[in-house]
This record gives structure tokens, C-alpha cells and sequence, in this order.
């Protein structure tokens, strides 16, 4: 042997007994419930129906359309996406506050965080939805938003927040879940705030740096690279939760599916279809972040 | 001893208090340290005298007493605390580097956050400094990257970067592997040598001798004694002190 023989070659990997088992209970299980469903229940599969609520074709522009499925779709991101923008904010606020030394910011933050966290989220929702809903947003005049206006009619505005006829009840469901994960979130950034080691925050106010630059040289960059993968499985979690907001007629995913589900009575494959869905969106969510981690990692000297 | 001129007092500390909670950290400190002065603090552990030395920069809060610097009074809470530690450089046992800036970064980032200067002065500032404690090949490395010894250097040439007035040193060696020691402890002689006012917590006792204009001696919050080095070494006049040499030369 010599310094250019190429290294020994791994052992394979071998599938044991027990492995083999495994599949095959797992086998075993699935084929049971297809034949339960099939069999004993008499169940006759019909996908096309379901599958015509996902795009239709359009007879007036002759073309395909996304059909409701697709456009509750189009609507849990949107949702998702605004409410974590707003989440994160309000998670960066209430976060900071909570390691503040003032008393009565952190009581505020405090309370936030329990209200949120120890109440059932759906109690929640129809708490806040119909004070916010009966009370701010009249208040706000918000309602007779001008549907018709030029930039309530843009492609523009459309795009970012769907039909404006439905702007209202858009932001209230926004809204609702931007609060409810912001009380998470404050928690992720409290625990990245205080994991800076307390020598970090002395060596930067020894050099004279001002309370404002503490934070924002030393403290925040460090607390961000430790937050990020946490942040990155509540946006995951966000994502899921929007499903609740179709208790409050929020024309998300969930709430369409419920609709198709009822006017097809195809019950099973709508479920199925509407779960397939959330799981390709999360998932390429989640592999996403893990890409980015991994880059971030290696572009990490 | 170095016989550098002493001017006026610098840090000056009357009547200091200190307690955390119910326990009495600090009891009646009263300490001037004059400019050029060298002022080296020993003592048990648990003494106080981190505590001691961390209420001039204000990274401690005290309650009772009254502490200038440079004619400034500092006391909790006062505003423009920044532009007196802008003044006192710190050095700390386990050198506090920030580990997500390059060794430069973390020289530059004071000088041109606190003084509004351009990156390429503050660049040029940090260089010089990174010469001096014989650094400068490492600028562009991140700490983690270094020894300790090496990060030591850094932290030093991080607070002469601000010009400070006076330099605080909190057991800068006791964190370092034996073969480190001395190449800090030689920075921090030029440093002396060259004029500037210090107080070192220490227990490196050859230091001590050659650098200190005095000793602070200091016990359960007090100060037991402040004696010139050799008097201290040679002929400790309370039972603490002697107690407490025969202890740090018995091993
Ligand atoms: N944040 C704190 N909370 C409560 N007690 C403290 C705190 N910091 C220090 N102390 C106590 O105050 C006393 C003095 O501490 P200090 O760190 O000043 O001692 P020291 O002389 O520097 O000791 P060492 O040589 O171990 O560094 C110790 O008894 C310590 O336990
Ligand atoms: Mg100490």
C-alpha cells in the first residue's frame, strides 16, 4: 500500500431483520386500511371531481384557472406571509422588551406572552376576532374601504392581499394569527436577546458604544444567527396554524376545503388532496431553511 | 517603581458602598489614583475588587459614595455614562471579544461608532494599535481563531483604540495558559513605561514589583493596606496581608 491507494471503502449499510419487520408492518397497516375503506366501508374513490376544484377551464378566456383549492392556496401564503412579517415585528418589540429593565415593559410583554400561551388559540381568535372585527375596524373605517379605488383594484393589490371586496376580513385574519405567533416569536427573541453572553454586553459598554449600539452592534447580530433556525420552524408553525383561521370564515385553505368537502361529499379525498397540499408547502418551506442554513453555515468562515 | 511624573488625580473614590442584595460587597472604599500613577489591586478571591474596579466604568452600580473620573462625578443611572467610558479602557480575564467581527472589526467599531470617523482612520488607528501589542498579521482573522494570549492582545489594543485617560485590567492573565502569560504581561509593562495611568487587578506578583507605584491590598470589601511594593512584599504590616502572601507564595 501506498500515500495514492484510495481510502478503504465504507462497510454497506445492511438492512437487519428487524428492519425488514418494520416494513413490512407498516405494509401491512396501509393495505388493512385500503381494504377497510374499500371493502367493508364500500367506498368508491372519486378524485376527478375534487381534482376540478384545484384549476378549471375557463370557458369565457378559454384557458385554465386556478379554482378554489388553488386560490385558498394562494390565500393561506398570503396570510402566512404578512402575519409573519407583522409576527416578527411584534416578536422584535415584545422580545425586547421583555429584557428590559424597565418594569412596566416588561409587565406589558409579559402578559402578552401568557395571555397568548396559556389560552386554547381558537378561544382566542373568536375573542379577538369579534372585538376587532365589531369594534376597531369600524372604528377605523376600515370597512368602506374603496373597493373600487385605484389601488384597491390594482394587479398590484391583488396580488398581495386578494380580492379587496374581502380586504377586511383578510387583515382581521392577519391580524389574529400575526398576535398569536408574535407571542412565540417574543420568546424566540427573548431567549437570543439573553443568550449573548452578559461579557459581550460589558465589553461593548466598556468601549462607550451607546445602549442603542450595544444592540444594534453586538447583541443583535450574534442573537440573530442563534434565532434563525428556531424562527425558521415557527414560520412552519404558522403556516399550519392559519388553518384555525377558517373558524372565523377566512376564505383560506381549510375553510375552502370544507366547502368542496360539502358540495362534492367527497370527504376522504379532499382531506387527503388539502393535506397533501399544507405538507408540499411546508416542507419546501423546510427545506428551504435547511438550504439556507447550511449556506449561511459554510459562507460562516 | 517608575519614576514618571504624577499629576493631578484622575480617579478619585470617596466613601464607596456596594451591596448586592443584603450582602456587603464593598464597605467604605477610599482610593485616589492620580494621572500616571500604577495601581496594582490584590486580594482574596471574593474581595471585591472586580467589584471595585467595575464601578468606575459604572458596569456596577454603587449605592453609597462618590466616585470621579477626571472630574466627572459617575453615578448609576447619570446619563453620557458612554463619554467617561470612552475614557477607561477595560480590560477583562476572559478577554470579551466580539466573535462575529474580524480582530480589526472589533478595533475599528468603538473609534468610529463613538467619534463618527471614517472606517479607513479607524482602520489606520487599529493597525497602529495591533502593532504595538505585535499583532498585526492577525487583523483580519476572527477571534475564535486565536490563542489566548493572542486575544488578550487584542482586547488590550481594542480599549487604547478610544485613548483612553486610564486603563482598568481585571486579572487579564489568570484566564491564560503559562507560556501566554508573559507575552501580556510584557505589553502591559510598555504600556506602564510609557506613561499610563493603571490599575491592574493582579496576582502576578513580578509585575507587581516592577510596574506598581502601589498596592492595593483588599479584604471581604475593604482595603487592609496600600503599601509601596516592596514594603508590602517584604514587610506586610497587617496579619490579612501576610496571611495572604504566605498563601499566594505557597504554591
Ligand atoms: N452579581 C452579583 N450578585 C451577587 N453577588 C455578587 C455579584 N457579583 C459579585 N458578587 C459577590 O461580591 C463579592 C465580591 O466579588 P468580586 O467579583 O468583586 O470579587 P473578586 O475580588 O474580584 O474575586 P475574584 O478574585 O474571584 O475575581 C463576592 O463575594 C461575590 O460573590
Ligand atoms: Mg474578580
Amino acid at each position: 500500500m501506498n500515500r495514492n491507494t484510495p481510502p478503504p471503502s465504507k462497510l454497506k449499510k445492511r438492512l437487519t431483520v428487524v428492519d425488514f419487520l418494520l416494513y413490512g408492518a407498516v405494509a401491512l397497516f396501509i393495505f388493512y386500511a385500503v381494504y377497510r375503506v374499500n371493502d367493508v366501508l364500500v367506498y368508491h374513490w372519486n378524485w376527478s371531481k375534487v381534482l376540478g376544484f384545484l384549476v378549471k377551464f375557463d370557458d369565457e378566456s378559454e384557458a385554465w384557472v386556478s379554482n378554489l383549492l388553488l386560490q385558498g392556496l394562494w390565500t393561506t401564503l398570503r396570510l402566512a406571509l404578512w402575519a409573519t412579517v407583522l409576527a416578527t415585528v411584534f416578536g422584535i418589540v415584545m422580545g425586547y422588551w421583555r429584557t428590559c429593565k424597565n418594569l412596566t415593559l416588561r409587565i406589558i410583554s409579559r402578559t402578552y406572552v401568557e395571555l397568548i400561551r396559556n389560552m386554547p388559540p381558537v378561544v382566542f381568535i373568536f375573542i379577538f376576532y369579534f372585538f376587532v372585527s365589531s369594534q376597531i375596524f369600524p372604528a377605523l373605517g376600515i370597512e368602506d374601504i374603496d373597493s373600487e379605488g385605484a389601488f384597491a383594484s390594482s394587479a398590484m393589490f391583488h396580488f398581495m392581499f386578494g380580492d379587496p371586496q374581502l380586504f377586511s376580513n383578510f387583515l382581521a385574519g392577519m391580524l389574529c394569527l400575526a398576535l398569536f405567533e408574535g407571542a412565540y416569536i417574543t420568546e424566540i427573541v427573548r431567549a437570543g436577546i439573553q443568550s449573548t453572553e452578559k461579557g459581550q454586553w460589558e465589553a461593548a459598554r466598556a468601549i462607550g458604544l451607546s445602549p442603542f449600539n450595544v444592540l444594534r452592534d453586538i447583541v443583535i447580530p450574534q442573537a440573530v444567527r442563534k434565532i434563525l433556525p428556531p424562527l425558521a420552524g415557527q414560520f412552519i408553525t404558522l403556516i399550519k396554524d392559519s388553518a384555525i383561521i377558517s373558524l372565523i370564515s377566512i376564505q383560506e385553505l381549510t375553510f375552502v376545503a370544507t366547502e368542496v368537502a360539502a358540495t362534492t361529499t367527497r370527504v376522504f379525498e379532499t382531506w387527503i388532496l388539502v393535506g397533501f397540499m399544507y405538507f408540499i408547502l411546508c416542507y419546501s418551506f423546510a427545506l428551504l431553511f435547511a438550504h439556507l442554513e447550511r449556506r449561511a453555515k459554510r459562507s460562516q468562515r | 517603581m517608575s519614576d514618571n511624573k504624577i499629576g493631578t488625580p484622575l480617579v478619585e473614590i470617596t466613601g464607596l458602598s456596594k451591596w448586592y442584595g443584603d450582602f456587603s460587597a464593598l464597605y467604605d472604599i477610599n482610593l485616589t489614583v492620580s494621572s500616571g500613577e500604577k495601581v496594582v489591586v490584590c486580594g482574596p478571591s471574593g474581595s471585591g475588587k472586580s467589584t471595585m474596579i467595575r464601578c468606575i466604568n459604572q458596569l456596577e452600580e454603587h449605592q453609597v459614595g462618590t466616585i470621579f473620573v477626571d472630574g466627572r462625578e459617575v453615578k448609576p443611572g447619570m446619563k453620557n455614562i458612554e463619554e467617561v467610558r470612552r475614557d477607561v479602557g477595560m480590560v477583562f480575564q476572559s478577554f470579551n471579544l466580539f466573535p462575529h467581527l474580524s480582530v480589526v472589526d472589533n478595533l475599528t467599531i468603538g473609534p468610529m461608532r463613538n467619534k463618527g470617523i471614517s472606517k479607513a482612520e479607524a482602520t489606520e488607528i487599529a493597525m497602529h494599535f495591533l502593532e504595538r501589542v505585535h499583532i498585526a498579521e492577525q487583523a483580519d482573522k476572527y477571534p475564535p481563531q486565536l490563542s489566548g494570549g493572542q486575544q488578550q492582545r487584542v482586547a488590550i489594543a481594542r480599549a487604547l483604540c478610544l485613548k483612553p485617560k486610564i486603563m482598568l485590567f481585571d486579572e487579564p492573565t489568570s484566564a491564560l495558559d503559562p507560556e501566554m502569560i508573559a507575552g501580556v504581561l510584557d505589553i502591559m509593562i510598555e504600556l506602564a513605561e510609557d506613561g499610563m495611568t493603571m490599575i491592574c487587578v493582579t496576582h502576578e506578583m513580578g509585575f507587581a514589583r516592577k510596574v506598581a507605584d502601589r498596592i492595593v491590598f483588599m479584604d471581604e470589601g475593604e482595603i487592609v493596606e496600600v503599601a509601596e511594593p516592596e514594603t508590602f512584599f517584604n514587610n506586610p504590616s497587617t496579619d490579612r496581608s501576610k496571611l495572604f502572601l504566605s498563601q499566594l507564595l505557597g504554591h
